[in-house]
């Protein structure tokens, strides 16, 4: 695959014992839309989570392999640097709720200790509210504390948040599972606009939302990356046989 | 990039100096907490450190030597281990009926509405007047009426003494196990309740047959908390126990607890021995508050836990 | 026969509730008690020192006009200085409890803690008479302060990890996702969301200690002068409300009656204020 922004080699994790990604190797290219689904429990969301490092804030996880981003190796790097690099996005939308809306946006830089100008804090502000498609819902109302806004709005605050940092990859952990079916669409619309400035990788259990929304998918299963393809190739003719059974539905 | 790369390199920059403290701040935080285990473990060695040369002098002896006498170097501490025991025990017997009348009316009877809550916060709020105070009123005010109490009941009108320093510590330790009583039989499940209200059982059977038994061992571990901060409590009782080295004869004669007799001796100790037996009476004071206080915390986590 | 049986038990049912009615309304009783008497004699107190007795030094027996000017400032230093060491100290601790909660260290730190809270004052004075009188010589304002820096932690501790116990995890990962070091992650987003919690503890510890006596009585000691250094002994309001209590004089009965007022508004208003604090800035989710 030609220009891979992220590359994971003989990535494995573990909790405790239990044994959760199995050598996965997978190659991502720049600005494309990744789905990852699987059926729960088959280790999607860790590996998601292995990509920025957030897996080993959790009591007795570890990790071994590889992951390059841009050829450097993520798991060689400082944790702070990668999560820099690398945005993500939760399942449920959580802006600071002792900050406002105009702060949220910018908390990256505020809570890290950034001193910015104001003209440039404001542009960030409006700039990535404005790619998240909520800058004209919230521009008078930017001193209010996040938590009132709408659980869709909130979590595409929480888009924005992470997109003000300039990262190279955002990570999705089942962005649209806690939101309602209008803020669902309204945020997989957003999908085709921010992968023209970044790469995408979405955890879904959802598999209408992963052929709806990604140029390629993976499928995990049993902590296996099982298979990875284009998105279209894999609904349609899938290679492997378990591949084959999720998708038809045929799992037990 | 929208951003200026100039941005990118300060983000850089800074992040190494967050790398380079973050160590430092765990490194703390451990540091903090583990000085928690170093003071208790300090407070221990010190308290059996200094009462070795009681130790020495009076041996096992101590804790049932029935005189006190400093002036001939005698320490026996079962004058003040008695009164330490009649007042916590009396000042219990008196609260618990106290605390528990709390405990049922706002946890099962009332458990919403602004008179409740005034009763709660009113409860609250005896645990937090300073016990020098109650120790003042008491001398000022409770004192006087035991005195008429003692003399109609014939005997010598003192009125300090272990019934009064009983009847301070009873108003003070009521929160105690009130404050307990009342969320533990919030969680009391309305399902057992509801179980026995359906076979027409009245309220007082349900409070009597269902919520006593289910909460009997929190209901407990709350007695023992107002013990361990009966045992302990020093200002109240120093001010209207009286004061007397004797052991007591009745429960309205003057007396004293272990508590009260360092407060009041320890500035006088005036030689070795004298200090190190006050000392020891610190010390068995630390060791059985610190198992009440640990046996009431193991019922309650059993409790919550269940 | 049997309606009157069942008649019984409802009879029994409401004499029961109304019994614990009575026993818990006359709980509040003696504090009602206590207070009017108090509200009472220290406004004699105010009314006949005038307002002078707030910034008055005491005078010997027999002299009218004396004050508690000495252990209001005491008070104010020792709490000061116990604040300044127990509250950061504390909410560190608080912070490590809460951040390592399966840890075998914390459980022995928690255990500790709960052990601290459980210690009679008079036992920590003692400790504190060892620890940084003796070795320096004599009474002193400092070993006062820190013996009720010590009587502090506990409550500031427990109160801390309890409210960030309470936070939910999906705010420390907000804040790991967007690279902050944990310090960052602590001091920016986690201490301030639960701050509400951590400043009533902070509150609370600093209502009980205000009205601690025992522990100064070997430590701080007292002194009838105004005095503002820390390595000599000082007057506190607890400890003269003591001192002037147990003496056999009228007059100084009536400082202290006078004296007992201040303390009890003061630690009653930390309390409320304790209240307000936790109600008002909570962070919402």
């Amino acid at each position: 695959m030609e220009s891979a922004i992220l590359r994971s080699v003989n990535y494995n994790a573990y909790f405790g014992d239990n044994h959760v990604c199995k050598d996965v190797n997978i190659s991502i290219p720049k600005n494309e839309v990744v789905a990852v689904m699987g059926p729960s429990g088959c280790g999607k969301t860790t590996f998601l989570r292995g990509i920025n490092r957030m897996h080993e804030l959790i009591p007795n996880a570890t990790a071994k392999g590889q992951i390059f981003l841009n050829d450097e190796d993520v798991m060689e790097m400082h944790p702070i640097f990668v999560r820099l690099k690398i945005g993500m996005v939760f399942q449920r939308p959580n802006p600071f709720p002792n900050l406002s809306i105009y702060d949220n946006v910018i908390a990256g830089y505020k809570l890290n200790g950034i001193k910015l100008p104001k003209a440039e804090r404001d542009r960030i502000v409006e700039h990535s509210l404005t790619r998240v498609a909520l800058w004209k819902e919230v521009k008078d109302s930017l001193n209010k504390k996040g938590s009132f806004l709408s659980g869709g709005q909130q979590q595409r605050l929480c888009i924005a948040r992470a997109v003000a940092m300039e990262p190279e990859v955002l990570l999705f952990d089942e962005p649209t599972s806690a939101l309602d079916p209008i803020s669902t669409s309204t945020v997989e619309e957003l999908f085709h606009e921010l992968k023209k400035n970044y790469t995408l990788i979405i955890v879904t259990h959802n598999m209408q939302q992963a052929a709806r929304v990604s140029d390629r998918t993976a499928f995990f299963y049993m902590g296996e990356l099982v298979e990875f393809d284009d998105t279209k190739q894999m609904f349609t003719n899938p290679r492997d046989v378990r591949t084959q059974n999720y998708i038809t539905g045929r799992f037990s | 990039m929208e951003t200026p790369s100039g941005n990118k390199g300060n983000r850089l920059k800074r992040s190494q100096r967050h790398i380079k403290f973050e160590s430092f701040f765990r490194r703390l935080l451990s540091v903090v907490g583990l000085s928690m285990i170093v003071l208790v473990i300090g407070i221990m060695i010190t308290l059996v450190v200094q009462s070795i040369p009681s130790l020495k002098a009076s041996g096992a002896g101590y804790l049932w030597g029935k005189t006190w006498d400093p002036v001939a170097d005698v320490y026996g501490a079962y004058p003040f281990l008695l009164g330490t025991l009649l007042t916590s025990f009396l000042a219990l017997l008196i609260s618990i009926p106290f605390s528990f009348g709390v405990a049922v009316v706002l946890g099962e009877y009332y458990p919403k509405g602004w008179l409740p809550d005034l009763l709660k916060n009113t409860v609250e709020l005896i645990a937090a007047v300073p016990s020098v105070i109650y120790g003042f009123w008491g001398l000022a005010v409770l004192v006087p009426m035991v005195r008429t109490i003692e003399v109609k009941l014939g005997y010598e009108p003192i009125g300090m003494g272990i019934f009064s320093s009983s009847l301070i510590l009873a108003v003070m330790v009521i929160p105690y196990a009130a404050t307990l009583g009342r969320s533990l039989i919030q969680m009391v499940p309305s399902m057992l309740k509801e179980a026995a209200y359906s076979l027409g059982a009245t309220r007082w059977e349900v409070v009597k047959s269902v919520i006593f038994p289910y909460t009997r061992s929190g209901l407990f571990a709350g007695v023992l908390l107002s013990l361990g901060r009966a045992l302990g409590e020093t200002m109240a009782v120093t001010m209207v126990i009286g004061n007397t080295s004797l052991i007591p004869k009745n429960i309205f004669s003057p007396g004293n607890t272990m508590a009260s007799v360092i407060a009041n001796e320890f500035t006088e100790a005036d030689h070795p021995v004298y200090l190190s037996a006050l000392i020891e009476l610190g010390l068995v004071l630390f060791l059985v508050t610190v198992v009440i206080n640990m046996a009431g915390k193991k019922l309650i986590s059993g409790f919550t836990n269940e | 026969m049997k309606d009157i049986h069942i008649k019984f038990r409802i009879g029994k049912s409401i004499f029961f509730q109304a019994f614990a009615i009575l026993l818990s309304v006359s709980c509040v009783i003696p504090l009602v008690a206590i207070l009017l008497y108090i509200l009472d004699a220290g406004f004699k107190t105010i009314r006949t020192n005038g307002f002078q007795f707030l910034t008055n030094l005491p005078k010997p027996v027999g002299e009218a006009g004396g004050g508690i000017a000495n252990a209001l400032l005491g008070s104010i230093i020792i709490i000061t200085v116990a604040s300044v060491v127990a509250i950061p100290f504390g909410i560190l601790c608080g912070i490590y409890l809460s951040e390592n909660r399966k840890s075998r260290w914390a459980y022995w730190s928690r255990l500790c803690v709960d052990i601290l809270q459980g210690v009679p004052s008079i036992v920590i004075g003692i400790v504190a008479y060892f620890w940084l009188v003796k070795p320096f010589g004599g009474f002193s304002a400092f070993s006062g302060s820190m013996a009720l820096a010590i009587m502090m932690l506990p409550i500031v501790i427990r109160s801390t990890e309890e409210t960030l116990k309470l936070l939910p995890d999906s705010l420390r990962e907000a804040a790991y996702a967007l690279g902050m070091p944990f310090h960052r992650v602590i001091l920016k987003v986690i201490v301030p969301c639960g701050i509400s919690g951590i400043l009533s503890g902070v509150m609370l510890s600093v209502a009980r200690i205000a009205g601690e006596t025992a522990p100064l009585l070997f430590t701080a000691f007292g002194n009838p002068y105004v005095s503002m250094r820390l390595d000599k002994p000082m007057q506190s309001m607890p400890l003269l409300i003591f001192n002037y209590a147990t003496s056999p004089y009228n007059d100084w009965h009536d400082l202290a009656w006078g004296a007992s007022l201040v303390l009890l508004v003061w630690v009653l208003l930390l309390n409320i204020l304790t209240k307000i604090i936790a109600r008002r800035w909570k962070v919402q989710f």
